[in-house]
Formats: structure tokens, sequence, C-alpha cells
């Protein structure tokens, strides 16, 4: 798994590329942890995921819970629809908030 | 005899998900080549052939005494064949030494017939026992996958109880978040709905559906329930003495002429079909193939 973070309109963008799984969860953990200690809304770009499994679900979950901690915005953009199937079969997209672009995303947590 | 899986049935343009979707078309993740096994001097699988496709759910089914769980454990790797070969995932079972072994069973789950979850720790560490097993996965992160898992099979908020505070029902779905707690690729399950109530049997049967198209599970399910089989399966695999009756569709089955498949399917009991010539054979012995006494 590879990883990219920007900053745009006082937004953090990290881009999650490749797949998460049991063996990269950890590192894409540490990552999303980092950047929600930033203090600054954040959004997960997920366009480069090819697989994600239940341990890089997991790891989402955790920044967003931390995010909401401090009322911070924390979204996903541009979902897989395999990854959407993922969080949908635990009704997580229900608790997810989703954008399909960039720019929405950015309107949305700005 | 030797029998090998068949199927020309396209999966249905347009099917909706939750729905059977006929031949997959996906990769053989399972071969099985020329399979005997023996208990003791006693032949239960004779020559089996199968393949089983990625994202297809097979269900094996059969009478008492047709050899489908030893068919399962052998599949599961749980025991040596007396002949042949078992490719899973690509690899030869048969050939693989305890580390590998140990590499493979990470990408399968098993929902066992009774559960098998230990009654001296809660729901929620039986659910984690895997991933503390073969991951140093941060302990929030396990903590969420399993409460993600049990929302799946419903079981929200069950986290803290014992196993023995459960109903069969529960046990089952329990399992099951177990046997997939670490997003396996096969997924095994011997007999599901045995003991449970058509209802809560029908919830299962569906959560298999919504596991195999979510997370495009590999699912291979033993069973004897007909009203299960025919709602999920993709293809089905009748066994009969050891040997393959039948493979292919749901369709495809009701549509035999195959006169010990509908016997099968009308639940007729070997008494009514007595070959008595075969009964004849296996009174004397000869079906053993130690002959009959001098």
């Amino acid at each position: 798994m590879k990883h990219d973070i920007t900053e745009k309109n006082n937004v953090t963008i990290v881009s999650l590329v490749g797949d998460v799984d049991l063996e990269s969860s950890p590192e894409a953990r540490k990552i999303l942890m980092e950047c929600v200690n930033l203090n600054r809304p954040v959004l997960v770009n997920l366009s480069g995921i090819g697989y994600i499994d239940s341990s890089g679900v997991a790891s989402l979950i955790e920044a967003l819970q931390t995010a909401r901690k401090r009322d911070g915005e924390f979204a996903l953009v541009k979902v897989s629809d395999g990854a959407l199937r993922v969080l949908q079969l635990a009704r997580l997209d229900k608790i997810f908030t989703i954008y399909d672009t960039v720019e929405d995303g950015l309107a949305g947590v700005s | 005899m030797t029998a090998t899986a068949k199927n020309e049935e396209q999966a249905p343009e347009g099917a909706p998900e939750g729905a059977p979707k006929g031949a997959p078309k996906g990769a053989e993740v399972i071969q099985v080549r020329d399979l005997v096994a023996h208990w003791g001097p006693r032949k239960i699988l004779n020559e089996i052939n199968l393949e089983i496709h990625e994202g297809e759910i097979m269900v094996i089914m059969g009478g008492s005494g047709s050899g489908k769980s030893t068919f399962l454990r052998h599949l599961m790797a749980l025991e040596r064949p007396t002949s042949g070969s078992i490719n899973v995932l690509g690899r030869d079972i048969g050939s693989m030494g305890v580390r590998e072994m140990f590499e493979l069973r990470k990408k399968i789950g098993v929902a066992f017939q009774g559960g098998a979850l230990f009654s001296s720790m809660t729901v929620g560490e039986n659910i984690m026992l895997p991933l503390h097993e073969n991951t140093g996965l941060d302990r929030m992160t396990m903590e969420i996958m399993a409460r993600m898992k049990l929302e799946v099979v419903d079981l929200a908020g069950f986290e803290n109880l014992m196993p023995s505070e459960l109903s069969g029902g529960m046990i089952k779905r329990a399992a099951f978040a177990r046997a997939i707690i670490m997003d396996p690729k096969i997924l095994f399950c011997d007999e599901p709905s045995a003991g449970l109530d058509p209802v809560v049997s029908s919830a299962l049967d569906d959560l298999i559906l919504r596991m195999r198209d979510a997370m495009g599970m590999t699912i291979v399910v033993v069973t004897h329930e007909l009203e299960s089989a025919f709602k999920i399966a993709d293809r089905i695999t009748m066994l009969d003495k050891g040997d393959i009756l039948f493979t292919g569709t749901v369709k495809e089955l009701k549509k035999s002429k195959n006169q010990r498949i509908q016997n099968l399917l009308n639940r007729q009991t070997e008494e009514d079909t007595l070959d008595p010539d075969e009964y004849l054979r296996r009174l004397t012995g000869e079906e053993l193939g130690k002959g009959a006494a001098p």
C-alpha cells in the first residue's frame, strides 16, 4: 500500500493506493490517526484502493470516531463499488460521509 | 465411477443480488483430482473430481453415509487422502509443509456444525481468537473488526455474553462471525441449518448470500436441507456412496432424469429402492472386495 498526503483549503487529503489488508492496515491506521491529529478536516481518497478488508475498514472507523470526539470532519471520497459493498455489509455506509469527488468533499467538509 | 463438474448454464443476466448466480466463470480456487479416501478398510470417496470457482456457493449434498462430511474434511485439509490431489488457492495441500498449511488456513474460514465456540471465553473473545493467533493487529482494531462481524450476523451488542447464554441460532451466527473475522477467501460451512427453526435457518441462508455478494467469498456448504440448498447454491454436488452423482445448477438438478437423484430429492429411503443383488453383495462382503464366504 502507498499513500499521499496533501493539504487544500485547510483540509488534509490522504490518498490510499493499493490493497489495505491485514498486512498493510496497521500502516494505514497510523497514517489516518496522524492526519486526524492535525486537527483539520480530513478527506480519505479511496479511488486508488484495489481491495480493503475488515482491518482496513476498522482503521477508518477508529479514525472517524477520533475525529468526531474532537468535533472534527472526516469523510471518504471516491469509494469503489467493492469497498462500498464491504461497508454496506455492516451498514457502515450509514455512518461515513461519502463524496463522489474531491471537489465535493472539499465543499462538504470545509 | 468418476464424475467431473459439468456446467454450461449461464448466470442469468441482470440477476438480483442475493440470489444464486448459476454456473460461475471465476477462476478455480479448489481443484479435486481423483480423490480417494478410506476409513480403515472401507472406501469412503471413490475417485472424486470437482472444481469450485471463485465467488461461487457450492452446496454438497448427499444422504447419510454418502461421504459428504469426509469430503469436506479433506477440502479443509483436516484429512490426508489415500490417493489423488486437492489444490486449494493454487497449492497442492498434499505437498504442503506445516508453515505453508498455517498460511493457507489464514485464508480459510470454517463454521463448524456445533459452533465450536470456547465456553470459557466471551462471544467477542471467541470471534477475535483468529486475529490474536494470526495477526499483530492493535487491540482496538481487533475489537472494531469483531463488532463489525457481529453487526453482519445480527448479533450486535452480544460480545460480552458467554456462549452458554446464546440460543442455538445465535451460536451458529457467532460461529459465522468467527469464521469470517479474517475475511477468508474460502468459507466452509458444515450443516449451517441443522437444528434450527425455518425462520432462523432462512436468515442464515440470507447471510451466506450477502457474504458471497459483498466479499466475493467462495463458499462451500455441506447440508442435507433441500430448501436451503436450492436457495443459496450456485451449483450443487450430490454425493452418493462415495461417488459424485451430479454436479450442476439447481435447475439442472431438478430436471435430472437420474432415478437415484430423484429418489434423494423426493426423500425416498433406500428401503423403497432396494436392489436385492446389491444388498446380497453387501451382506456377503463382496462390495468391500472380500468376496463371498467359501
